[in-house]
């Protein structure tokens, strides 16, 4: 059974995990004055001194963040108001943001891509476009979009939308592109229309790369949504962060970044999944 | 001279040089006629324009001058009148066995229905062997596997001609010797007119009706038809034993060794002297020594 790497690879997981929690857990007890947490003096600067210093350094102990953790996700979707909603509630409102404005860019991207993939001039002529608006960070739209759009969550949607719309353009048109010419050849000696052709050997052809490209997208907006809701408040993961460290609840912020670590995961996996079903093999 | 189902008439290509102003003469000025259910072998040396030949056939190529009629009809661009056999076998890798042979047929014959497609499928795919794999992906199948399917998918559109570039090129030689027997079988069922190029000798005397001779790039000719006077059914094991086959092979090898540098001087020569390129292959029997050479013009054809 340990010739079995999976297994051991299990094994080390859950030891690092072990040893990662018994470190913070001594470095967060009461009677230790960690000598290493520099950063947190700095911090505790910041709060003029101010922080609860009942635990030495104002960081929950781990056991903390798990009893708190049980608390939020043993009633996830509680509702008490602006301020105060369940963390399900809040991840409900930052997945709905994220594919909403995830499947606006897929539906303009893909098919966009796709055009531009088949055409060598079209290629060239928005290559100059892309390449400019490609490393825009999405946050520096955000002024623009709230006055132009007049609408927090529309702005955040608008945000995510711009930030995914990239790279699945950009592989969408690289995935056409590169089609192979055997694979356009089949479908010119069998006479295939140019709408056959695109839906019965471009697309599946490209629908790997394709795939990539939204596993790509995806996984920046799961990042951008964070920061667009901490400028835009009012609810979702990032507004959640933002408020509890307003409320100097490091607990609940410690919580919510893993929960934000764990919903990215579930987003990229399940595209993974995706992609398994147009994968072939060359 | 009578018709033939297939005219290629003054074929010329030339393409522009990356250094030069002039344009690089491939081939020119090729007159040859197939006839139908005819199995026709190409050999030449690499370069000499072989395959670009083949694409205008296929229609995937444009010649610069001169043009094919097939049935009565000019080729402009590729149909499923001209199945094709890549090399490459240019499967689609995300379909089936059965799936690929299926996409051709479904474009062959569009109102079909999937019974009666599948059906044709399977029958072309049975015919190579291939009964136990339809389910697998190109992936899953061996390269003379994966050729047999495109064998498969080339005869189940049932073209008016068959186009094969080196279809075995890339097979080890006990695997190409199985298939070339498989292809023959299908041929003799079905009798399409097969126009193929090869590298090997012997593979064109175990197919062909007929072996055409190029001549050597640039200004390469058509230079020899030569008739594989064999009967059919041929078979590889017992091939050798005819009395015409050492005659053809020696032909055809002496053709590629030596007559193949030797007329392609001669033709350069002549075109920098401004002389009518165009020509008919010299029909050469090298089992009957006597009936050969046929007199008649080599550089221009009488029409």
């Amino acid at each position: 059974m340990l010739s079995n790497l999976n297994f051991r690879a299990t094994v080390l997981s859950l030891v690092m995990l072990v040893v990662f929690l018994g470190v913070w857990q001594l470095a967060t007890a009461p009677e230790v004055i960690a000598p290493q947490q520099g950063e947190l003096s700095e911090y505790e600067q910041l709060m003029g001194g101010g922080a609860d210093r009942s635990s030495s350094s104002g960081i929950p102990a781990p056991t903390q963040v798990f009893s708190h953790a049980f608390g939020e996700l043993s009633n996830p979707f509680y509702d008490a108001g602006p301020n105060d909603k369940g963390i399900g509630i809040q991840l409900a409102y930052s997945i709905y943001r994220v594919l909403l404005g995830f499947a606006l860019a897929a539906l303009i991207a893909i098919p966009l891509g796709f055009v531009i993939g088949m055409s060598p001039l079209l290629n060239k002529a928005f290559d100059p476009y892309i390449q400019i608006l490609k490393p825009i960070s999405p946050l520096a739209w955000m002024p623009l979009a709230l006055f132009v759009i007049r609408d927090s969550n529309m702005s955040a949607i608008f945000v995510i939308f711009i930030c995914s719309i990239w790279p699945m353009l950009v592989n969408t048109a690289y995935g056409v592109a590169s089609v192979r010419n055997d694979w356009l050849n089949v479908a010119k000696t069998h006479q295939l229309s140019n709408l056959r052709t695109a839906f019965t050997v471009i697309l599946p052809a490209a629908a790997p790369t394709i795939l990539t490209g939204m596993r790509i997208s995806i996984g920046i907006a799961w990042l951008v949504i964070v920061a667009a809701e901490m400028l835009v408040g009012g609810t979702g993961i990032g507004y959640y962060i933002w408020n509890e460290w307003n409320n100097l609840d490091l607990a609940s912020v410690i919580f919510a970044i893993i929960m934000i670590g764990i919903v990215g995961f579930l987003l990229d996996a399940s595209l993974a999944q995706a992609t398994k079903f147009v994968r072939y093999a060359d | 001279m009578s018709k033939g189902f297939l005219e290629i008439e003054n074929l010329s290509q030339r393409f522009p040089q990356p250094d030069s102003s002039d344009l690089m003469t491939v081939f020119e000025g090729v007159d040859v006629t197939i006839n139908k259910g005819e199995f026709v072998c190409l050999i030449g040396h690499s370069g000499c324009g072989k395959s670009t030949i083949l694409n205008v056939l296929a229609g995937l190529a444009t010649p610069t001058d001169g043009n094919v009629i097939m049935d009565n009809k000019e080729i402009t661009g590729p149909s499923l009148d001209q199945g094709v056999i890549f090399q490459n076998h240019s499967l689609l890798p995300w379909l089936s066995a059965r799936d690929n042979v299926m996409f051709a047929v479904r474009a062959r014959w569009p109102n079909w229905s999937k019974a009666k497609r599948l059906e044709h499928a399977e029958r072309y795919l049975h015919m190579v062997g291939l009964d136990h794999a339809m389910d697998r992906k190109p992936a899953q199948l061996s390269g003379g596997m994966r050729q047999r399917v495109g064998i498969a998918r080339a005869f189940a559109i049932e073209p008016k001609l068959l186009l094969m570039d080196e279809p075995f090129g890339a097979l080890d030689a006990l695997t190409r010797g199985v298939i070339q027997e498989e292809l023959l079988k299908i041929w003799s069922e079905t009798h399409q007119t097969v126009f193929m190029i090869t590298h090997d000798v012997d593979e064109a005397i175990l197919l062909a009706d007929r072996v055409l001779l190029m001549t050597n790039g640039p200004h390469a000719q058509v230079a020899e038809s030569v008739k594989i006077d064999i009967p059919r059914p041929r078979e590889r094991a017992t091939l050798h034993q005819n009395d015409a086959y050492y005659p053809i092979r020696n032909h055809l090898v002496d053709f590629l060794v030596n007559g193949a540098k030797e007329m392609s001087a001669k033709a350069q020569a002549a075109a920098a002297r401004g002389d009518n390129p165009r020509h008919s292959p010299r029909i050469v029997n090298p089992a009957k020594p006597e009936a050969s050479p046929e007199p008649g013009p080599r550089m221009v054809r009488a029409v």
